[in-house]
């Protein structure tokens, strides 16, 4: 009961700062020159896809990890990596498209980095499914680690899409160009997004330990009649 | 320092016979599928067709002739990806029956050369089936080969192996999964994008014309594709295979 509390502990803090950043990043954070108010949709936008980028690298140490070592906790470490990151992912999607709407005119465009984004959330929607069908533990361990590496490649193709081809979508944007008050409000949510995310990885694992457990336990014996 | 030398040399010299064994060994898995493929063609000619017959049901989608040709390096790679699926799925529902493929596990064989060898034969077939159908979509679409017929090998190859490397490893793991038939596009599909976009604007602009030589470019993305697939796949097959922990 003692990683209970502290899950508790840590989702209450992260909710807590989450709805601060919110309030910063809606009333007090400074509106864009050009888009106005909506540049707001920014300060979600892109922490989602910063975390998004880190659970999935997460999923990816976990899959190395477990195929090194074979320890059970690994690969449900890397279950609930890849379920956040696939929260996350359909989160940074469907907030690039408010953003898209009023800013390019479009919800979607085929562009590199949009694609990316969405090959990888098809990618780890995949290996999801994949582990849904497999009923044998260890080869679903083993199956969804060498998924997962090979899913990853598409992180650093996401992350770096925006520099390898002529897009649409902006560079990314440094501290430097950027007007300090929103440079703190981006931090702020960012911080928020990542505690939310350590703490729903936190609460999968254990979700994901127990059946794991309850899956390798023996069978109960049979009723003893009255 | 002077007692180094040797035990490097050594190593060096066992690193290069595992090498030269694993090498040999994927050969005869190699030359054991096409065997079986020579015995009985029916996958390939069932391939063929099902490419053939994407290809077609494409041209009648689009509108005008235009439209195909602008389209025809895409149809192309869409017909030859649908059809891998389907060739890989094959390839692996005859290893399974009488556990085939366990028992190729427990050969004394490396289980990374049963992954070049099975890859290497998928490649084969998939680039005999693009070498058919690329004259076919040249006459269908009504394009012509404006680059070197050169780089159009060059496509096919590459986009045939940069297919057969993840796919190979992908359909050993969905094989002996329920509803395989699924999971393979679902898990290959968004992992081969990247070749689907080198291969088909690859291919286009070998039809088109591409005065800024940008084909190059997407053979490197091919070539780069490879590098990085055909190990790492390799690297993973024994453990997909083997299942288990350690």
């Amino acid at each position: 009961m003692k990683g209970f509390k502290w899950e508790n502990a840590l989702g209450i803090f992260a909710v807590a700062l989450f709805f601060w950043a919110q309030y910063m990043a809606l009333f007090t954070a400074p509106a864009e020159r050009h888009m106005n108010e909506v540049v707001r949709i920014l300060f979600v936008h892109v922490p989602a896809a910063w975390i998004a980028l880190v659970t999935f690298t997460l999923a990816f140490i976990g899959a190395c990890g477990f195929l090194l070592t074979g320890r059970r906790s690994m690969d449900w470490f890397v279950e609930a990596s890849v379920e956040v990151g696939i929260v996350m992912t359909g989160l940074l999607i469907a907030l690039g498209s408010l953003f898209a709407k009023p800013t390019w005119n479009v919800w979607w465009e085929w562009e590199p980095r949009l694609t990316s984004c969405a090959t990888m959330l098809i990618s780890f929607v995949g290996i999801m499914v994949l582990r849904s069908t497999v009923k044998d533990a260890d080869r679903r361990a083993v199956w969804t680690a060498a998924a997962t590496l090979l899913s990853f490649v598409n992180v650093p193709i996401v992350y770096f899409s925006v520099r390898w081809w002529v897009t649409v979508h902006q560079l990314q944007s440094s501290p430097a160009t950027v007007d300090p008050e929103m440079v703190f409000v981006l931090r702020a949510n960012a911080f928020a997004f990542l505690f939310i995310a350590i703490w729903m990885i936190a609460k999968r694992w254990r979700i994901a330990k127990m059946r794991g457990l309850a899956e390798s336990a023996p069978p109960l014996p049979p009723e003893v009649p009255a | 320092m002077t007692h180094l030398g040797p035990i490097i040399g050594q190593a060096l010299w066992l690193f290069v016979r595992v090498v030269v064994e694993v090498i040999r060994q994927a050969f005869w898995v190699f030359a054991k599928d096409v065997l079986v493929e020579i015995r009985s063609p029916s996958r390939f000619i069932g391939v063929m067709f099902f490419a053939f017959a994407v290809i077609f049901m494409v041209a009648f989608a689009s509108n005008t002739t235009d439209v195909m040709r602008r389209q025809a390096g895409g149809v192309l790679w869409i017909g030859l990806l649908l059809a891998s699926t389907r060739s890989l799925d094959q390839s692996f529902a005859a290893e399974l029956e009488h556990n085939a493929l366990e028992g190729q596990t427990l050969w004394p064989v490396h289980p990374t050369a049963i992954f070049f060898g099975k890859a290497l034969a998928n490649a084969v077939i998939l680039i005999i089936v693009g070498t058919i159908l690329t004259p076919l979509s040249i006459a269908m679409f009504d394009v012509t080969v404006r680059g070197s017929w050169l780089q159009m090998a060059g496509f096919i190859v590459l986009g045939s192996t940069a297919l057969a490397a993840p796919g190979t490893l992908f359909t050993a793991i969905t094989s002996q999964a329920r509803g395989s038939s699924v999971l393979l596009p679902l898990l290959m599909f968004p992992l081969v994008v990247p070749v689907l976009m080198a291969a088909a604007r690859g291919t286009t602009l070998i039809f088109l014309p591409d005065p800024m030589d940008q084909s190059t470019a997407w053979l490197i993305a091919l070539v780069a594709f490879n590098v990085i697939h055909w190990p790492l796949a390799g690297l993973l097959f024994g453990r997909v295979v083997e299942g288990g922990t350690h």
